[in-house]
């Protein structure tokens, strides 16, 4: 069944909704869809209907609101719908519990958040070891803890907010191991001071860690996880300020569950699969589509608004996604260029303070270049395919220069993630410490963005009913 | 109190089967939830080294919780259980 409007938003996080309730607010028939059951993204995740009382009441309140404004607007829901193609003029295509459905609209808003990044270590593909921002979702939206004892490492703000979880939940922490130093905290000074809810929030918790006598180990990293009776072996080593690991093991811990993660990326799926323009921003969380300041991408009607453009956090996304659902609707003629002027003027000004915390967090969780270079090369890097380093290293010495030349001749890349777990590390791989990404490039954007179950696509077809053209003669 | 986090007002209680082996689980859980807080270490083995793999993005993007869920492939993590579901591993033979 295909359906006609003149919006489809894809991702139901704060930006999406927000941009969806802007463009509406002007008139426009506006579609979300997420794959989730409930609007929120990843950072405001909604516990199931199913749950009641306390986790419900502990949801966060700006997601709480965020579903009620929705749910009072014209915007069309649609959820538990993977988008799997989105192709220029615009169609979209989705799978919906009860089969495929499809839209075609005028604009379409990629409001797709962000997604995981580990730096590989050997060992980090054994169960047990999750993701640090997975570690999150499980907390939030399922009240499940990792593990009887978890420690949590790598980098950046989700580490205090995880390792607080689990503690809340009734877990134990057997430590918080930080790649940064106090020092790379205290830098971001300034950007923490301009956000004093959020950073007390973050000292509380820092505080509350301490009192459990969980210990904070700065300047360490990953270097090993190995299977022994009774759950994982963790082998940690210190690293220098580039991130650089040193050999030796300066501590071990026995878990059973490891949460680690090293920042996020931008989740370009649909930008790149319609292969609008993307350049490569460190500090926002790697590939990222190329937009003007009103967050229109090189391809005329795609919009992009969020961490999808690159991370800047759920306050920067709140504004931004207002700004672009307004620039949607003066794009599509809802709205008058005064009536658009006047509107965005206080929006940019709240769009630019909260990117300077966001920015600032996005720092910290930027990807280390020495940290990637000690990768070892037995350590898978592709999960999907089981694609190691070595394999990876091969390839460039054979002559393999780009990312998708990895991929061809590795299959690194090739699998059902498509590349979202890997393709940030083999980026880092091929252009080798400080080099500029551009000439390595990055895994070209392919449909299916989801493993697709071809018979629910095909419906109920009846095979002996399809008119077959008579065969060719022999 | 295993992994269920303290406090927590779970849906009411299902059972379904995975790999024929009945576990215990609340409506609102996840598959990837009910079968880790059951103990279920291994959901697959992966392709070429036929190493155990289970969740790990817990967001529907790594698919490496990928089973099969009352015959559909699909990842554990944005399936939700129901009772009687019948849920295999997901190796592909």
């Amino acid at each position: 069944m295909s359906r006609e409007t003149d919006v489809v938003v894809v991702g139901g996080g704060p930006a999406g909704v927000e941009a969806a309730l802007a463009a509406a607010a002007q008139g426009l028939r506006v579609t979300v869809l997420d794959e989730a059951p409930q609007a929120g993204g990843q950072v405001y995740r909604a516990p199931p209907h199913a749950f009641g009382g306390t986790i419900q009441r502990d949801a966060d309140p700006i997601g709480v609101a965020l579903r009620q404004r929705l749910a009072a607007s014209s915007v069309v829901t649609c959820f538990e719908h993977a988008v799997w193609s989105v192709s220029p003029g615009f169609r979209v295509d989705a799978l919906a519990p009860d089969g495929p459905a499809s839209w075609t609209a005028r604009a379409v808003v990629v409001a797709t958040g962000a997604q995981e990044r580990v730096v590989p270590f050997p060992g980090w593909t054994r169960p047990g070891v999750i993701g640090l921002a997975g570690t999150t979702i499980m907390l939030k939206s399922q009240g499940m803890l990792p593990g009887e004892r978890t420690l949590v490492a790598g980098q950046g703000p989700l580490l205090l907010a995880v390792a607080v979880g689990i503690l809340k939940a009734g877990g134990q922490v057997a430590g918080v191991v930080d790649l940064a130093s106090p020092a790379d905290w205290a830098r971001e000074w300034r950007a923490l001071a301009s956000r004093p809810r959020l950073t007390a929030r973050g000292a509380g918790w820092r505080a509350r860690l301490l009192r459990a006598g969980v210990p904070f180990l700065y300047r360490h990293a990953v270097q090993a996880v190995e299977e022994v009776p009774g759950g994982l072996r963790v082998l940690l080593t210190r690293v220098d300020r580039h991130g650089a690991p040193t050999k030796k093991v300066a501590r071990e811990y026995l878990v059973d569950a490891l949460a680690v993660g090293n920042g996020l990326t931008a989740s370009t799926d649909i930008t790149r699969l319609l292969r609008a323009a993307h350049h490569y921003d460190a500090l926002r969380g790697g590939w990222v589509p190329t937009l003007d300041a009103e967050f229109r991408s090189s391809l005329p009607g795609l919009y992009v608004a969020g961490d999808a453009a690159g991370l800047a956090g759920a306050d920067a996304a709140v504004a931004d996604g207002i700004l672009t659902g307004l620039t949607v609707a003066r794009d599509l003629g809802a709205m008058t260029d005064t009536a658009y002027r006047g509107a965005i003027g206080s929006l940019r000004r709240r769009a630019r303070r909260a990117r300077s915390f966001g920015t600032a967090m996005a720092r910290l969780m930027a990807i280390r270049p020495a940290h990637v270079a000690a990768i070892p090369a037995e350590t898978i890097v592709c999960r999907c395919e089981d694609v190691t380093r070595a394999e990876i290293d091969a390839a460039r010495s054979e002559g393999a220069q780009t990312a998708n030349q990895v991929k061809a001749w590795t299959r690194c890349g090739m699998g059902p993630c498509q590349g979202r777990i890997c393709g940030d590390i083999v980026g880092a791989l091929l252009a080798a410490g400080e080099a500029p990404r551009e000439p390595v490039g990055y895994f070209t954007g392919r449909t299916p963005l989801r493993p697709l179950p071809l018979n629910l696509l095909a419906g109920d077809v009846e095979y002996t009913s399809l008119k077959l053209p008579p065969p060719a003669p022999l | 109190m295993g992994l269920r986090g303290a406090g927590i007002e779970r849906g009411r209680p299902l059972r379904f089967f995975f790999d024929g082996t009945p576990i215990d689980a609340f409506a609102g859980e996840s598959v990837a939830s009910a079968l880790l807080a059951a103990g279920v270490r291994s959901l697959r083995a992966s392709p070429r080294a036929g190493a155990p793999r289970a969740t790990f993005c817990w967001m529907g993007i790594c698919q490496e919780c990928t089973v099969v869920a009352d015959g559909v492939r699909r990842p554990a993590c944005r399936t939700e259980v129901r009772d009687g579901m019948i849920v295999l591993t997901g190796t592909v033979p």
